[in-house]
């Protein structure tokens, strides 16, 4: 059966996903844009079954830094780095991990700190544990940012808010009384809703004192090591008087939080978060960082575009499904001239290439360190602003990291490859057929494709022998996915 | 219609394309552009630097008022003499390393640099910084635009970037500076092993010497890979150097050892790029006690570039070298509830090289919580900047590296007094 799907579903896959495996392409050939369309936003319909098969035969694998025992990605964070590389292998819900990364770039927390202030096992509980996994059903950041991946924006602000990763990251933890902590309060609104030039020096005062309070506590006894810290409101901690920002916070336009009892000052960060939430540069923020995630990285965002994103995010209350299929079904999403221009992740291009070459026999614990020289460490960004996205993902050594993966993978799929390419051995032309399609480049210059073909009859006449495939096929595979056009979704 | 990629290859129209010189020649012209000549190390420090630490008034009363459990005390400091508005000034008390080379005049401290309104934002203050343009702080880098100021045909190593990403600081139309974050990794690996792998790479040699400058996106990743092509075994030269000083296992040690080894190895870099990060210090700063977090950052930064001088000092290239400091912003002069500073205005920069004349430069900021204090600024929260940054970088355009600041920086910001190189 031919490894190809309507392009425009592809471009989908690539942009909603990360890529396709071969059983995607056996489904998805079956649907309309609609319909795939719809597959991937429904994804409630589908069974979350994905974490159940890793160990199991047949899939990735994954070794524990607990060599021998199950994976702990609970307590050690490159165990929870490959369950989310697994689950963006094998996920039949793509969509639900494409927008889990993007809410963990959005609101980028990086596991370092936390490590620092509470150990290793600690910290990487907070960033990944399920709530089944944690005895006080603490859960972890990335599983928040799972069950809101399409969920309602005003309630994922909430729930990171109150995120104990977040408190700690941004150090809500310590926002007191009188030493208010301005880091949250300045980053919700800059990076997280309305953005730079939105707000002013004195909001980021208010916010400061707005959110504080807003701590953490562990629940039981002080000693009781079992129980992990979750987010507490401490009245004590909370500086009632009113504050006055410089947008409106009320419907009616008031712009003042009133004072409030200390008992009741928790409102006041429901308040500020309600009022963030429905400000008007909030959808047009988002909608620029989701263009640029989604559509395209160049060019201006059209306003007509963040007109329509700013009116569905209204009529709908903040439902992020909505919005996205707003996104997805928009003109400039369909536009083929976008499509290979987004440049590609790491994580996007490592992902799709183990999807592409294969992975029986291969573990994500040797993909930790690549992705790592691309310029990308899960869980951990560089800063609260997340990665440097488009060109900055590109240089000559996270290049040279890409080639090197790709020569990792193919070495370690050799024999597999050269028995996929068995019936297309006829030739170096049809070779280079069957590896195109296997890895569903865009269209490559003539330079490209004669470099290829020149190489493939270079170092000896051309047989097809299992010998020579053996060679050939992950010196191809090797070269192709390191060519510029396949760092491109 | 599904549309076969065998279709794409067999019917494709040959983009347009422009193919560069070879390799060999690129080496050439990086001799003809000469390994002696100056360069300049620009030092990136991340999270935004709290000058105030690092660089203390020691006698001012409102430095112990205003950072109660965070201030640096006046008898621990290292002590380097007074500003022109005579107030007594004294580096973190780890940089004894620095002080050092304070002592030999050639560590100037450019006090209060900024610009107006400056940003409290991580990554605009960054961006700001980098392209020296606080109206389009997404534009190329300043460094960026000196390169492409020089005359073409440019050597592909004539920037070096030790991090993964390129920084916009070194952004340039022109030149794709290689990222090098390890020599020693810096390598072109092949799943086969023989002429089989020598195939794959002249392969790879073959398919980059292309450029598809019809499609910029694309033909950005081509120049990356023609680069990274072209500059391993230059490169591996380098991953062989040891120095004549050990250098501290830290990120920025190593990357300065690199950097000391492709100048001794006369690779013909002009510019390299460093960074040390950790300077978000919004909580526990903990200047005072050893391993506490601003503590530590200090030693880092002490321990690399001091290892890096001794090593260029003693192999007599440090005269040719001139190292630059910035960070996005400095931080709150008051301390928070959780023994950290938030983020400020105005920091501080450092400036060491053989050409260097060292000294205070600019006047420390009075801590004096009088709102009409005139050093201060946002309701005397903040230091207000007396030195445009940018007067900085012009100086160095001008003085060092022999360029028209006036043209790279797109306005004049000389600053006649600030002759520290």
């Amino acid at each position: 059966m031919p490894n190809t799907l309507d392009p425009k579903i592809e471009h989908l896959l690539r942009r909603a996903g990360f890529g396709a495996r071969q059983d995607e392409l056996d489904v998805y050939r079956a649907e309309s844009f609609q319909g795939a369309l719809t597959r991937l936003l429904e994804y409630e319909r589908i069974p979350d079954s994905v974490d159940s098969k890793i160990g199991v035969n047949g899939y990735v694998q994954t070794v524990s830094a607990n060599r021998g025992a199950p994976l702990s990605p609970t307590s050690v964070i490159t165990d929870a780095r490959q369950r989310w590389l697994f689950r963006m292998v094998h996920t039949d819900r793509p969509l639900q991990e494409k927008m889990t990364l993007f809410w963990h770039n959005h609101f980028a927390t990086g596991y370092s700190k936390l490590a620092g202030l509470l150990g290793t096992a600690e910290a990487t509980r907070y960033m990944a544990a399920k709530p089944t996994e944690d005895p006080g059903g603490v859960v972890g950041q990335i599983e928040l940012f799972r069950r809101y991946a399409l969920g309602n924006f005003r309630d994922l602000l909430v729930a990171t808010a109150k995120d104990t990763a977040m408190l700690y990251w941004l150090d809500g933890y310590t926002n007191t009384k009188t030493r208010p902590q301005e880091n949250f309060g300045r980053e919700i609104m800059e990076l997280f809703t309305v953005g730079v030039g939105h707000y002013t020096e004195s909001d980021v005062y208010a916010a400061a004192r707005v959110f504080s309070g807003w701590n953490v506590a562990r629940p039981g006894s002080a000693t009781d090591l079992s129980q992990h810290y979750q987010f507490a409101y401490v009245a004590a901690q909370h500086e009632t008087t009113a504050k006055t920002f410089s947008f409106p916070i009320y419907s009616d336009g008031n712009k003042t939080i009133p004072t409030r009892a200390a008992a009741d000052g928790m409102q006041d960060g429901l308040d500020l978060i309600d009022a963030l939430a429905a400000n008007p540069e909030t959808p047009r923020y988002l909608g620029t960082k989701l263009y640029r995630f989604f559509v395209s990285e160049s060019g201006d965002v059209p306003e007509s575009f963040l007109r329509n994103v700013s009116a569905v995010y209204f009529r709908t209350r903040y439902d992020m499904k909505e919005v996205m299929r707003e996104i997805f079904v928009s003109p400039e999403f369909g536009d083929r001239a976008n499509m290979f221009t987004r440049f590609g992740w790491p994580v996007e291009f490592l992902v799709r290439s183990v999807k592409d070459i294969g992975w029986n026999g291969f573990s994500l614990a040797d993909a930790l360190t690549p992705l790592a020289n691309m310029g990308m460490i899960l869980f951990d960004p560089p800063d609260v602003s997340g990665w440097d996205l488009g060109r900055s993902w590109f240089s000559t050594g996270s290049m040279l990291a890409r080639m090197n993966f790709a020569s990792q993978l193919s070495a370690n799929q050799k024999f597999n490859l050269a028995a996929a390419a068995k019936n297309s051995a006829t030739s170096p032309d049809a070779l280079l057929a069957f590896v195109l399609d296997a890895l569903k480049t865009p269209a490559l210059d003539p330079t490209v494709s004669d470099s290829l073909l020149a190489y493939l009859r270079a170092t000896g006449a051309w047989t097809g022998s299992a010998t020579q495939l053996q060679a050939k096929v992950p010196g191809l595979v090797h070269l192709v996915a390191g060519t510029p056009e396949y760092q491109f979704v | 219609m599904t549309i076969t990629r065998r279709q794409f290859v067999k019917g494709g129209v040959a983009a347009f394309t422009v193919t560069y010189a070879a390799p060999q020649i690129l080496t050439d012209l990086a001799s003809a552009q000469g390994a002696t000549s100056r360069n300049l190390v620009v030092l990136y420090l991340s999270g935004g630097n709290d000058a105030l630490s690092m660089l203390v008034p020691y006698n001012d009363p409102f430095y112990y008022s205003r950072r109660p459990t965070i201030g640096i005390p006046a008898g621990t400091v290292l002590q380097v003499g007074t500003d022109s508005s005579k107030v007594a000034l004294g580096l973190h008390p780890r940089l004894t390393g620095l002080k050092q080379v304070f002592d030999r005049g050639q560590l100037a401290l450019i006090q209060r640099s900024g610009y107006p309104n400056q940003s409290r934002s991580h990554f605009q203050g960054t961006d700001i910084l980098s392209s020296a343009d606080p109206v389009n702080p997404a534009s190329n880098g300043w460094v960026g635009r000196y390169l492409d100021s020089l005359p073409s045909p440019v050597d592909a190593l004539v920037g070096w970037n030790t991090t993964r990403d390129l920084p916009r600081v070194l952004q340039s139309n022109k030149v794709s500076v290689p990222a090098i974050p390890s020599p020693a990794t810096y390598a072109f690996a092949s799943p086969n092993t023989g002429a089989e792998a020598a195939a794959e790479r002249a392969a790879a040699i073959r398919i980059n010497s292309h450029i598809p400058v019809d499609q910029p996106e694309l033909a950005f990743v081509y120049s990356n890979a023609q680069a990274a092509m072209s500059t391993l075994d230059r490169v591996a030269t380098v991953a062989t150097y040891n120095g004549t000083v050990t250098y501290p296992n830290t990120g920025l040690g190593q990357a300065l050892k690199a950097v000391a080894g492709s100048m001794i190895r006369g690779i013909g870099t002009r510019v390299f790029y460093v960074t040390t990060g950790g300077f978000d210090t919004h909580s526990a700063q903990n200047p005072n006690q050893n391993n506490g977090s601003y503590f530590n950052l200090m030693a880092t930064m002490n321990d690399a570039l001091f290892a890096f001088y001794t090593d260029l000092t003693n192999q007599g290239l440090f005269s040719n070298t001139l190292v630059l400091s910035f960070s996005e912003f400095g931080r709150r002069i008051s301390e928070n509830g959780s023994n950290g500073t938030d983020h400020g205005s105005a920091s501080v920069m450092l400036a060491m090289g053989g050409g260097v004349r060292g000294g205070l430069f600019g006047t420390a900021p009075n801590l004096n919580t009088d709102v009409n204090n005139p050093t201060l600024e946002n309701a005397a929260g903040d230091v207000k900047f007396e030195t445009d940054f940018r007067s900085v970088y012009a100086r160095i355009l001008d003085s060092w590296l022999g360029a028209d600041s006036r043209a790279i920086l797109n306005g004049d910001f000389r600053n006649a007094g600030l002759t520290f190189i």
